[in-house]
């Protein structure tokens, strides 16, 4: 299947996903509570992280055709899938070389720009509009973010809930793998199993989760230990309950908070581990890592390039910012021990 | 038939040490008569709720019954496996524990726990088994229980949450109740209500209760029978007036004379010197050899056999044998 029709059936699953959550959160008056309160409380934060999420979406569904044929480059582009985003910006809509914010003119030898005054952030050193890069990016960031959490939480819950319950030979096998992982410099794992693995942006994902879940699992092993030895639990087990629902029932629901709170750090800490891997060279295409990369070369340029550097990292930034916010506010909410009382 | 609900017949139950097994729970033979309240009693550390879990087979690991037979509600709970022994729990035998504060799950409302828990073992509706949960709330004193149904454990005070607890433990009307404790956390007003409570339910639903707690005045409110546990052995057993107004071991002699109640007015209360020897240095003989004030020769070399001194009262202590072989 190509590759642009799988990103469509994803973005498609995304969607009916979320519809189908909302509505099983909207039965329950817990969850629509908790939904209405994180929106009191973070308005701002929730709307930057919907439209991040909102162009990251945009930027992902993308078909052949359509455009006009008449400008300039659009041959190529009439034969490759395009997505919303690209289609906002037509091909031309390009420069030579460097031009600053809303300038007329190229930035070192002053030429007229094909497009003047309509660069909001300017153009980098092959002409590409700012602004656009800047905007790819989000999708980027939010695969990397996305689809790694995806991994290392199961998995980490997986590993950690099933050593801290079971203990004995089991506990000894996960702790094992552990050590093992943690002696090893994570990021001589993560470039040796990129290098095994290959360069694609899904590559590099599962390569930042194996290499990712050792920490989470470690804190998941404690707190089932002592989940495990908690009166509620001794007393599901002397009303009869079996062990896996005591495990799915008891245990995983105290975890909660903590998937909370390490999706947010993790999230964040990713963005910006793959910004390290970018700069090593082997980070995903079309990053604000890379962006940031390339932008170390302009800094050291008189006069300084500096809207390249801004644009990723103030997109960087808002959202790493918005997603700690919220995931702040969402704990303290659905931590039951935190709720305030009803009046 | 026999009437006992539970029968326990010289059961050890052990823990690795760091030379070979130690028993916490040393040959205790008990049983509890259907619909009666049997007290065991004993300084902390001597075994009590140990003989109690083995009696629900959940001793934790790496502890395990070594010997000895249990028989509760007429079934082999030694030989039953693994979701047989599911369904005799919370089925015909419950247990509360001493902690209200963490014995309810945090992060769920308490109606769905009670739910949960008769929905384990009845096939029946989520509707019909909150309407059941309401009338179990009801039942147990909760106020408003519409209203309890859906709010968590921690808006509940320990009172409450004991309530709590003891509805899910009677939910399926078992034929043994075992309370660890069930009042030591609470408020000394709480306390006597939730005493109030357990004798209530004994006497509307027949259920027998295995009443565990260090607190004399607790067993004069509640117990048919006392049994005194010291250093996992049972060392006297009698009817409530025997055991507290006649008793013939020196612990029990001794326990009871430390009770601030019993003392007179400006009187030094009496203490058993020293504390309950740790599982791995109890002694040979009787085990109360190294505290009791009473001690012959005999004590420390042989452990002292069941005395009757009365049809319904038996002690295990060499003093007293030999007073009633006299």
């Amino acid at each position: 299947m190509e590759s642009h029709v799988l990103s469509n059936i994803v973005v498609a699953s995304l969607l009916a996903g979320g519809v189908l959550a909302l509505l099983a959160a909207r039965r329950s008056d817990l969850w629509r509570a908790a939904g209405g309160e994180l929106l009191r409380r973070r308005p701002i934060a929730l709307a930057v992280i919907a439209a991040f999420v909102l162009i990251a979406l945009l930027d992902s569904v993308s078909w052949i055709g359509g455009g006009d044929p008449s400008a300039e480059g659009s041959v190529l582009a009439l034969h490759q899938p395009r997505t919303v985003i690209d289609r906002l910006f037509p091909a031309d809509f390009k420069e030579r070389s460097y031009s600053a914010p809303l300038a007329d003119f190229e930035f070192y030898d002053g030429a007229p720009l094909a497009n003047p005054g309509a660069h909001l952030l300017g153009t980098d050193i092959l002409g590409r509009d700012v602004l656009y890069l800047a905007l790819k990016g989000a999708r980027v960031a939010l695969l990397i973010g996305g689809l790694t959490s995806l991994i290392v939480i199961p998995l980490a819950l997986l590993m950690g809930v099933t050593a801290g319950y079971f203990g004995g030979r089991v506990d000894d096998v996960v702790f094992f793998v552990m050590s093992t992982l943690a002696s090893i410099p994570t990021l001589l794992l993560l470039i040796a199993l990129i290098m095994a693995l290959g360069r694609g942006p899904v590559q590099v994902c599962v390569a930042m989760g194996v290499t990712g879940w050792v920490g989470f699992c470690r804190i998941v092993r404690g707190e089932t230990f002592k989940l495990r030895e908690l009166d509620y639990v001794q007393a599901a087990r002397a009303l009869g309950v079996s062990e896996a629902r005591i495990i799915f029932r008891h245990i995983l629901p105290n975890l909660m908070h903590l998937v909370v709170i390490t999706f947010v750090l993790l999230f964040s800490g990713l963005v910006l581990s793959e910004a390290i891997l970018s700069y090593l060279g082997i980070g995903i295409d079309g990053s604000w890592g890379q962006m940031i990369d390339q932008a170390r070369d302009e800094l050291a340029r008189d006069p300084i390039i500096w809207w390249n550097l801004c644009a990723a990292s103030a997109a960087l930034f808002c959202l790493i910012l918005a997603v700690n916010f919220v995931g702040d506010a969402v704990r303290d909410i659905l931590d039951p021990r935190t709720l305030r009382e009803k009046q | 038939m026999s009437g006992a609900v539970l029968r326990m017949g010289d059961v050890v139950t052990s823990f690795p040490g760091p030379e070979g097994r130690i028993p916490v729970v040393d040959g205790v033979s008990l049983a509890v008569e259907a619909g009666e309240v049997l007290a065991l009693v004993g300084e902390s550390g001597c075994g009590k709720s140990m003989t109690a879990l083995s009696a629900m087979r959940l001793v934790p690991k790496p502890g395990r019954v070594d010997t000895g037979t249990i028989e509760l509600a007429g079934r082999d709970v030694l030989g039953l496996s693994v979701s047989e022994m599911r369904r005799v729990r919370g089925g015909d035998a419950a247990m509360i524990f001493q902690e209200p504060m963490t014995s309810l799950n945090p992060v769920q409302m308490v109606g769905s726990q009670v739910v949960e828990a008769i929905r384990l073992h009845e096939r029946i509706s989520a509707a019909e088994a909150r309407r059941r949960t309401i009338e179990l709330f009801d039942r147990v004193r909760v106020p408003d229980p519409e209203e309890r149904f859906e709010t968590f454990p921690h808006q509940l005070s320990g009172g409450l949450k004991q309530r709590v607890m003891i509805a899910m433990a009677v939910a399926m009307r078992p034929r043994l109740l075992i309370a660890d404790e069930p009042s030591t956390a609470l408020d000394v007003t709480i306390q006597a209500q939730i005493l109030e409570l357990l004798r209530e339910l004994q006497r509307e639903l027949g259920t027998a209760i295995l009443l565990i707690t260090h607190d004399l005045g607790v067993v004069n409110e509640l117990a048919d029978r006392v049994a005194v546990m010291y250093a996992g052995r049972l060392v006297e057993e009698g009817e409530r007036s025997q055991v507290l107004g006649s008793p013939r071991h020196p612990y029990t002699q001794g326990l009871l004379q430390s009770m601030p109640s019993r003392a007179r007015h400006r009187e030094r209360l009496h203490e058993i010197r020293g504390v309950v020897p740790r599982p791995h240095d109890w002694p040979e003989g009787c085990r109360f050899s190294t505290r009791c004030e009473r001690v012959i020769e005999r004590c420390r070399t042989q452990v002292p056999g069941i005395t009757e001194v009365s049809p319904t009262q038996r002690v295990c202590c060499h003093v007293v044998a030999d007073e009633v072989a006299r």
